[in-house]
């Protein structure tokens, strides 16, 4: 989706702004929705391209106004209601519908640091030919999918080259709508800034992109 | 998934009545103090209406209040870019473990124990006098939290996120880092499951230091590539 989360070269957002001796959360319900999403993301009801399509989904406006872990508890609500955890009229009420059944177990503090060290890679050991070699020339393809996507505006239709191929991962286009992990490649894209940008950009300089396969045409 | 913007514009449409009724009872909000930051438009009931869902995921059996203590205590005082530090301390006092960091990442910080979440797949890009790493994700706020923990607010920041790819010298200027005409600047944008890191040069006159002593010079900012790394720290914890 051509969303407004898609900022990749949008100009006049203004100066990049430094907190000097930042807290970790500037609110304790900032912490909480923090550890909420990671906890109730132990059930395995979605995952992370589902998590981060909710949050594009906020509109526009909403999306440049709310602070950052707003969005974050508007997106987890999204996921708790669409993925039947919880029933919208539950988060209105903060109480159970009468008769609901209790959800056991959830994740223990005790699991949390081997929750943390073992993560969830995306990354799938499945024999997947690659299309691309390093070195190779190719172009980032015209798409505009309505859904999730992880290819950015700003690099549609620029030549760049393969510098490394990542390996297999999951695809999440079709991960975020649970229509399937699709695994393919990831290759870094190396773009040179002046074939994203025009002549004002260094000839040196470049921007590298990491992505998937589908995204990607030989040139 | 059903969800739609619609959805969200009801959502957003109850939450203009709670926050209503949130200003009935604004001595209940937990959040304490006025929002002295520009970019943090929170609304006076987000404390509640958190809270609200936390209470009720609890009574639902679906998260553990002891869990959601242990995650944000982990977050705040466990994980760090004092992890980052210590990855380039080592890199700079070892020459082989510098090697095996720029071609496996994942094994080498492993070596040092970490890893997981969010950090899963790792690289790590090397500065140089004439190459000048940085890290950014224009999606959203991807970020290798096993060894810089959560992101700083301007790292999520539209100016941020919209301006590194387009003007990556000028974000940098306004950092305070001017870099030389010569110099080769990379821009990572972190748009699928790699986390990056930045190995920053070793400053010159830091020979003499070992390993313990040159970690305290790594800045937070010099391993996402928005500073380099002085001789001695300047104050600040940035």
């Amino acid at each position: 989706m051509n969303g407004v989360h898609d900022m990749g070269g949008m100009q006049d957002m203004g100066p990049v702004r430094e907190e000097k001796n930042e807290p970790v959360f500037h609110h304790p319900w900032e912490g909480r929705v923090f550890a909420t999403y990671i906890a109730t993301g132990a059930w395995r009801k979605w995952n992370i391209d589902a998590a981060r399509y909710m949050r594009e989904l906020i509109p526009p406006a909403d999306y440049l106004r709310m602070s950052y872990y707003e969005k974050w508890y508007a997106g987890l609500v999204e996921l708790l209601v669409g993925r039947g955890l919880v029933a919208r009229a539950e988060v209105e009420s903060g109480k159970p519908a009468p008769g609901s059944s209790k959800a056991t177990p959830p994740l223990t503090a005790e699991q949390v640091p081997t929750a943390r060290h073992r993560g969830a890679s995306t990354s799938r050991d499945v024999a997947v030919a690659a299309r691309f070699k390093t070195g190779q020339a190719v172009r980032a393809r015209v798409i505009n999918p309505v859904g999730h996507t992880r290819l950015p505006r700003y690099a549609r239709g620029k030549l760049g080259a393969i510098h490394l191929d990542h390996g297999v991962f999951v695809f999440p286009d079709t991960n975020a709508l649970f229509q399937g992990e699709k695994p393919q490649h990831v290759y870094s894209v190396r773009f040179a800034a002046r074939e994203l940008w025009g002549d004002a950009a260094k000839p040196q300089d470049a921007v590298y992109i990491d992505l998937w396969e589908d995204y990607l045409e030989p040139a | 998934m059903e969800s739609t913007r619609r959805d969200f514009l009801a959502a957003a449409a109850g939450a203009a009545g709670a926050a209503a009724a949130g200003d009935l009872n604004a001595h209940a909000d937990d959040s304490g103090h006025t929002h002295e930051h520009e970019h943090q438009a929170v609304p006076s009931d987000m404390a509640l209406r958190v809270k609200s869902l936390e209470s009720l995921l609890v009574e639902k059996g679906l998260v553990d209040r002891a869990a959601l203590d242990a995650l944000v205590d982990t977050y705040e005082n466990k994980v760090g870019p004092r992890n980052g530090a210590q990855v380039v301390a080592r890199a700079w006092a070892d020459p082989a473990y510098k090697q095996r960091l720029l071609t496996d990442a994942d094994k080498a910080l492993g070596e040092l124990g970490f890893g997981g979440q969010q950090g899963e797949h790792m690289v790590v890009v090397e500065n140089t006098p004439t190459v000048h790493n940085m890290i950014v994700c224009t999606l959203c706020s991807c970020y290798p939290w096993p060894v810089l923990g959560l992101p700083p607010v301007w790292y999520k920041s539209a100016p941020y996120r919209s301006r590194s790819v387009i003007d990556p010298r000028g974000v940098l200027r306004e950092f305070g880092l001017e870099l030389a005409d010569n110099v080769e600047v990379r821009v990572w944008d972190s748009t699928a499951e790699l986390r990056y890191l930045v190995l920053p040069e070793r400053p010159a006159g830091t020979e003499g230091l070992s390993e313990a002593e040159l970690a305290p010079l790594v800045t937070r900012d010099s391993l996402i590539g928005v500073a380099n790394v002085q001789p001695r720290r300047q104050g600040g914890a940035a």
